[in-house]
């Protein structure tokens, strides 16, 4: 069909769906008279643009839909025809047309290639063994995770920004992981010799073994084809049952080779700088590209700049050119964050270093200045939060306004204040956001909130490594609007949590109604409900599913369960200390079998049993009362363990029986309704085998006594407890712990942990240890008394349900079919037990197996 | 008094008033299809589907009633997404994650009294309190 109309649409064609190539499309539909343009995207994944920045997240559980980049309905909106699984072969520039490998031909008036790069394999032998791998696509990452099922050790050649992800990656399915670099250093690019020495030692301190200064020789495989070992340049073999190449990307220009069209020396499709070919109808973009720098971008930023580039130029607006990037990085790798900016080698004459290493703290920061005193670039290991600021200043090559000593050193040494950043500095260099337009969204867009800005300007939905820097602005900028900072809970009550539990102490308030009609606004939300629940239980409010009070539960409180992926709960009974009997043992192993749970030692010395249905609950749990158990709180802001070693009693080393202690102190303060969640650990000597320093309180044995350690956490910002006080008698000790619980109780923020509690508590530790030891503020009476109160009131959660039949009655899944599970909550079996099904996946329906009591809403009472 | 939902061709009725704790919800099962019904601080009946778009999981019926500015909210109890109560939209993200609109349907919800024999039925209940059917 040929149509001679003059209104004929011309014919786009994008080779390559991946982030550079949805972001060129979103900036085309943008540019005026682009509808009248026909768009064919010929992609050779068999899905649409991911992404690919944040692939090793499906490690942690995201799902390849939480990374699709295109927005529903974007493509149909805009009349966009997007052929996965079908690459383009060939191109024919004399014809304008390209061929795919399904032997279909497309016609094009403007052709853009976006066909990114490919990973770089090094040519070592035995590399297309079974068992070896590469990092880049959805489909590399599900091969892997199934190779990693039947491996121990995996070996990643490569220790650039990619391979400590992919080393990240193989530690996170507990693989044994070594890392093996060419360089001298790990992130050879990024970071210079003090900065890859540190970050080394941090990722060694995680269990990768890092080889630097060698290269894979060959690949060594077993009788079956399989990878067996990998041997190293240095004549050393290590052994290995996965291997992920990780050493660098190609750009693949292959098409605009074999099209004749012009190629770098070292790859990529040289474009001018409004990413033009040498055939005026192609362009090209992202990694594919070399650009008018010279330079292969390997990152998204740039691309995203060309992409914008491209699209103005084919709607014939061509605007500023796209003549080079930052290409400053900020990241979190394998739990380090590591950032590089501007220049970060001091490449430019008369450029010194000013560096900051502090070795136990685990932090490294040099800053390189040019002769004329502006910041060039910086290296930054171990702590990145200054990164917002240094680097729009060290792109827009800014002289420092305080010395720059005082931006390295520790915030105790500084004396800096925050440092001013001009308008232009691009605040977001993903989006290129200038500090400028964040500051006018709110002033002139009236933008009252991150969240608003991000969704005007863009600014912070790329990596989001500049979302702090921005929530900085942001409140600047309002606050010089004239909008008080927010420092209340909510939008319904104006206190901090602190202040509305002084509130409800001092007025005596027991219900939320009241509170919210005397302090509040609203209706109240997810936010201040489950907060005042909380108070409220911690001022000894009574059972937490009494009254009005169970209308204010997060989900997990209301079901005294935790609420897991896919609708169901998991169980978990208190078990003080980690001490059970084989009775107790037996006792869980029986039930978890009757009711097909999957079952899982936890963290912290319990038994989780997981895939319960709110029906089944009160049945488990009766049958887990009668055999002693109590409720775990594993589901509430509570204290939730005290771990313990085996202590003096059994171990040759101990010189306490931390046993005792543990089950002492967990069942002292089981219950305990706190901001956070609470854990805590017992050792019974100083070689600290139940981690008590990185906890909320820890105890370690010493052999005059005890010392406690508070303020330590796990989590995504680990910290060290420091030392509260040293040799304490038990009596002293458990007096000073309760002082300690109730002071952060009293004090500390919504969610806030002890770690941020002890931070932010102004005088620090020393005035801790003068309120809860000294008594500095004279309220140490009224602690002890709140504790005494808890402890006297303190009643086991579900005993307390099973004993009453109106609490059961929520526990049914149907108001209407009661003792029917949710039909949607289903399973498929892994390594012998239960798992969710997946969508898409055929899964069992949850049912209860016959011979166990049926766990009704309403179930027997049974009385103790 | 009994709540009653409308399930687009008559009306169901599905549990007691007493059976909805202020603030608090409960599941329906409607011929396969989830419904979450609240009954709200004020007394005013509220019904939704059960399944959260963000999770995919039946837990509305779990969350937590409450309100941004005027608008009466329901929080997802899995992450935490708040919806509006008197049109289901979500208030945080326009689109779910397998890129359908992030919006719940609402059913019209009633109490009434106890049903009478059905003969003496009347045809438009007395004491309606929410929406009426579409």
């Amino acid at each position: 069909m040929t149509s001679h109309s003059p209104d004929r649409p011309r014919e786009l064609v994008l080779v390559g769906h991946g982030m550079v190539g949805q972001r060129f499309l979103e900036a085309w539909t943008e540019q005026p008279g682009a509808d009248r343009w026909r768009v064919t995207v010929l992609a050779e994944e068999p899905r649409p643009a991911y992404d690919r920045v944040h692939l090793s997240s499906l490690f942690d559980g995201r799902t390849p839909e939480d990374l699709a980049l295109c927005p529903p309905g974007f493509l149909a909106e805009h009349g966009i025809d997007l052929r996965l699984g079908d690459p383009v072969t060939a191109i024919d520039r004399a014809a304008r047309t390209v061929t795919t490998r399904a032997g279909r031909q497309v016609r094009y008036d403007a052709l853009v290639l976006a066909t990114g790069s490919a990973p770089f394999v090094p040519p070592v032998p035995g590399r297309d063994a079974a068992g070896c791998h590469v990092y880049r696509t959805i489909e590399d990452l599900d091969a892997i995770r199934a190779d990693a099922e039947r491996a121990t050790i995996g070996v990643v050649v490569g220790g650039g920004l990619l391979g400590l992800e992919a080393a990240g990656a193989l530690r996170a399915t507990g693989l044994s992981t070594h890392v093996v670099e060419f360089a001298p250093r790990l992130m050879a690019v990024q970071v210079d010799d003090g900065g890859g020495a540190l970050l080394r030692r941090k990722i060694e301190d995680l269990g990768v073994t890092v080889h630097t200064s060698a290269a894979a020789d060959a690949v060594a495989t077993g009788p079956e084809g399989r990878v067996r070992a990998l041997s190293l340049s240095d004549g050393r073999e290590l052994a290995a049952d996965l291997v992920v190449f990780s050493a660098g990307i190609r750009p693949r220009d292959q098409l605009a080779r074999d099209c004749g069209l012009p190629v770098g020396a070292r790859g990529g499709i040289v474009v001018d700088e409004r990413c033009r070919t040498a055939d005026p109808a192609v362009l090209a973009i992202g990694e594919c590209a070399q650009a008018a720098d010279g330079r292969v971008y390997g990152l998204v930023a740039p691309g995203y700049q060309m992409a914008e580039t491209a699209a103005r130029e084919l709607a014939d607006r061509p605007g500023d050119g796209f003549v080079g990037a930052d290409t400053s990085t900020k990241l979190k790798l394998l739990g380090v964050d590591v950032a590089s900016f501007g220049d970060p080698h001091g490449a430019a004459e008369g450029a010194v270093d000013v560096l900051y290493s502090d070795s136990r703290l685990g932090v490294y920061r040099k800053l390189v200045i040019g002769a004329d005193g502006a910041l060039l670039g910086g290296v930054l290991v171990g702590d990145t939060d200054s990164y917002g600021t240094l680097r729009p200043l060290a792109v827009a090559g800014r002289p420092l306004t305080v010395p720059p000593e005082q931006l390295v050193l520790p915030a105790g040494l500084s004396t800096a204040g925050p440092v001013a950043l001009p308008d232009e500095a691009v605040l977001c260099s993903c989006h290129n956001v200038t500090q400028g337009a964040v500051r006018a969204a709110v002033r002139e867009q009236g933008c009252d909130s991150v969240a608003a800005v991000k969704k005007c300007t863009r600014a912070g939905t790329g990596c989001g490594s500049c979302v702090k820097q921005l929530g900085t602005v942001v409140g600047e900028e309002l606050a010089a609007a004239g909008f008080a900072p927010q420092t209340g809970l909510c939008e319904h009550f104006a206190q901090t949590r602190a202040e509305l539990y002084e509130i409800v102490r001092v007025t005596g308030i027991t219900g939320f109604s009241d509170l919210l009609d005397r302090y509040g606004q609203g209706e109240g939300c997810e936010v201040c409900k489950p907060t005042v629940a909380s108070i409220l239980a911690s001022l000894g409010g009574g059972h937490i599913l009494d009254g009005e009070q169970a209308a204010l539960q997060d989900s997990n409180d209301h079901f005294l369960a935790n609420l897991q992926r896919n609708g169901s709960y998991s169980v978990v009974p208190r078990v003080p200390g980690g001490e059970i009997t084989p009775e107790g043992l037996i006792t869980i192993g029986e039930i978890a079998r009757d009711y097909g749970l999957y079952t899982k030692i936890t963290g912290g010395q319990r038994i989780d049993l997981f895939g319960a249905s709110v029906d089944q609950l009160p049945g488990i749990w009766a049958r887990l009362v009668d055999a002693g158990f109590e409720s775990g709180h594993a589901y509430g802001k509570a204290l939730r363990t005290v771990k313990s070693c085996v202590g003096e009693t059994w171990c040759r080393y101990g010189v306490q029986d931390s046993v005792a202690l543990a089950i002492e102190l967990e069942l002292r303060y089981r219950g305990l309704r706190s901001p956070h969640k609470l854990k805590s650990a017992v050792s019974g000597c100083a070689r600290e085998c139940a981690e008590a320093q990185s906890k909320d309180f820890g105890v370690i044995a010493t052999s005059a006594g005890w010392n406690l350690y508070v303020g330590g956490n796990g989590g995504m910002t680990p910290r060290h407890a420091d030392l509260l006080a040293a040799d304490l008698d038990r009596e002293t000790l458990i007096r000073t712990i309760d002082r300690y619980l109730m002071f952060y109780i009293r004090t500390a923020d919504r969610l806030e942990r002890t770690s941020v509690w002890l931070d932010r508590l102004e005088g620090g530790l020393d005035h801790l240890r003068a309120v809860v030891i000294d008594d500095s503020l004279g309220i140490a009476a009224e602690l002890d008394e709140l504790m005494a109160r808890h402890i006297g009131c303190y009643q086991d959660e579900w005993a307390a349900t099973l004993a009453d039949p109106d609490r059961l009655r929520r526990f049914s899944s149907f108001v209407n079919a009661p003792g029917t599970p949710d039909p949607a909550v289903t399973f498929v079996p892994e390594r012998g037990q239960i798992r969710p099904a997946r969508p898409g996946e055929d899964g069992r329906v949850l049912t209860t197996p016959a011979p166990v009591l049926v766990a009704g809403p309403r179930l027997e009472v049974l009385t103790p | 008094m009994t709540v009653e939902i409308h399930d687009g061709t008559r009306w169901r009725t599905v549990c007691t008033l007493d059976d909805l704790q202020p603030g608090r919800g409960v599941a329906v099962l409607l011929d396969g299809e989830q419904v979450a019904v609240f009954r709200d601080r004020s007394g005013g009946l509220h019904a939704l589907d059960n399944r959260d778009p963000f999770s995919g999981a039946h837990v509305l019926s779990r969350g937590l009633l409450g309100s941004r500015g005027e608008r009466p909210t329901l929080a997802s109890p899995m992450y935490k997404q708040v919806f509006d109560l008197t049109d289901g939209r979500c208030l945080d993200e326009e689109t779910a994650p397998d890129g359908t609109p992030a919006v719940l349907r609402l059913w019209p919800v009633r109490s009434a009294v106890e049903p009478a024999p059905a003969a003496a039925r009347p045809a438009v209940p007395a004491r309606a309190t929410a929406q009426a059917p579409a």
